[in-house]
């Protein structure tokens, strides 16, 4: 009890300091891989057409059975029917999604685009 | 010799809970929610320095009951309760090992009150991601439980100079 602290009380500290910081970096890279990188994801009819990451640029032509198409490009994290075989054009029209539900519909061809994972639009439920 | 000890639990037990009281009164700027020096924690480690593990144990759950009925709420009391009776034990189990000093052991009790703390907190609230919380409150703990083991040497040897049971 003459000393304040000993070897083995110095020890001790250290270890749950290192124990404080390993569990601290560990949560980070469990939280971050946990965290999903957002989609977009197509659904032609009842299926789904196929998965496209929004961190890559990619065009895809979406080309169903009875020949009609929308094309889907992803470009700047965002996803965009540039161009498509319905008469109306509301799909080519909608602008750019990329937050979270956000979704492109193509009712002539039972198309739609949606965004999994993506970024909590800043609007709320009421207004949006 | 009895009575001796009983005054000074007694006046022990005043001092934890007039403690906890002005601690709730300042408030901590550390940006760790939740963490605090404990000083309460200086009389309970005081005690099992200069009384047995028992009376060390009494006038822990003394202070909490206290503490919670007239200045927390029950939940708080039971938070209070589940970290008092962790640190309690571990640094009973940590004096006993007599491989530590008074700071050690304080440093223990300091870190495991939180971790008791924060376990009760994920059951109460069902919510397992308040673990991530942990490694601040360690960091807290160990600081705080270095500065109550300071104090609390020094002041177990003075009071061992003038108390003789």
């Amino acid at each position: 009890m003459e000393k304040i602290a000993r070897k083995n009380d110095i020890i001790l500290i250290v270890v749950i300091l290192a124990a404080a910081a390993v569990l601290y970096i560990g949560f980070n890279v469990f939280q971050r891989a946990n965290t999903k990188e957002p989609v977009a994801v197509v659904t032609a009819g009842e299926s789904v057409y196929g998965r496209f990451p929004l961190d890559e640029d990619v065009t895809e032509k979406v080309e169903l059975p009875d020949g009609s198409y929308n094309v889907l490009v992803i470009k700047d994290g965002r996803a965009d029917i540039t161009e498509a075989s319905c008469p109306d054009g509301i799909c080519v029209n909608h602008r750019a999604i990329s937050r979270q539900r956000e979704t492109i519909v193509c009712l002539p061809n039972k198309v739609v685009v949606e965004i999994e994972n993506g970024e909590e639009s800043g609007v709320d439920s009421m207004t949006s | 010799m009895k009575t001796r000890k009983i005054a000074y639990l007694g006046l022990l037990i005043a001092l934890a809970f007039i403690f906890s009281y002005v601690e709730s009164l300042i408030p901590v700027h550390s940006g760790i929610p939740g963490a605090k020096l404990g000083l309460a924690n200086l009389v309970i480690i005081v005690a099992l320095y200069t009384l047995n593990d028992g009376d060390a144990f009494l006038l822990s759950m003394i202070r909490i009951v206290l503490t919670g009925f007239t200045f927390g709420s029950m939940a708080a009391m039971l938070y209070s309760l589940a970290g008092g009776i962790m640190s309690l034990l571990v640094m009973v189990a940590a004096k006993r090992t007599k491989r530590l000093t008074l700071t050690g052991v304080s440093v223990l009790g300091g870190i495991f009150h939180n971790v008791g703390q924060i376990l009760m907190a994920i059951l109460v609230l069902d919510t397992p991601s308040l673990v991530y919380y942990l490694p601040a409150l360690l960091l807290a703990g160990s600081l705080s439980g270095v500065a109550i083991g300071v104090l609390g040497a020094a002041v177990t040897k003075r009071i061992r100079k003038i108390v003789i049971w």
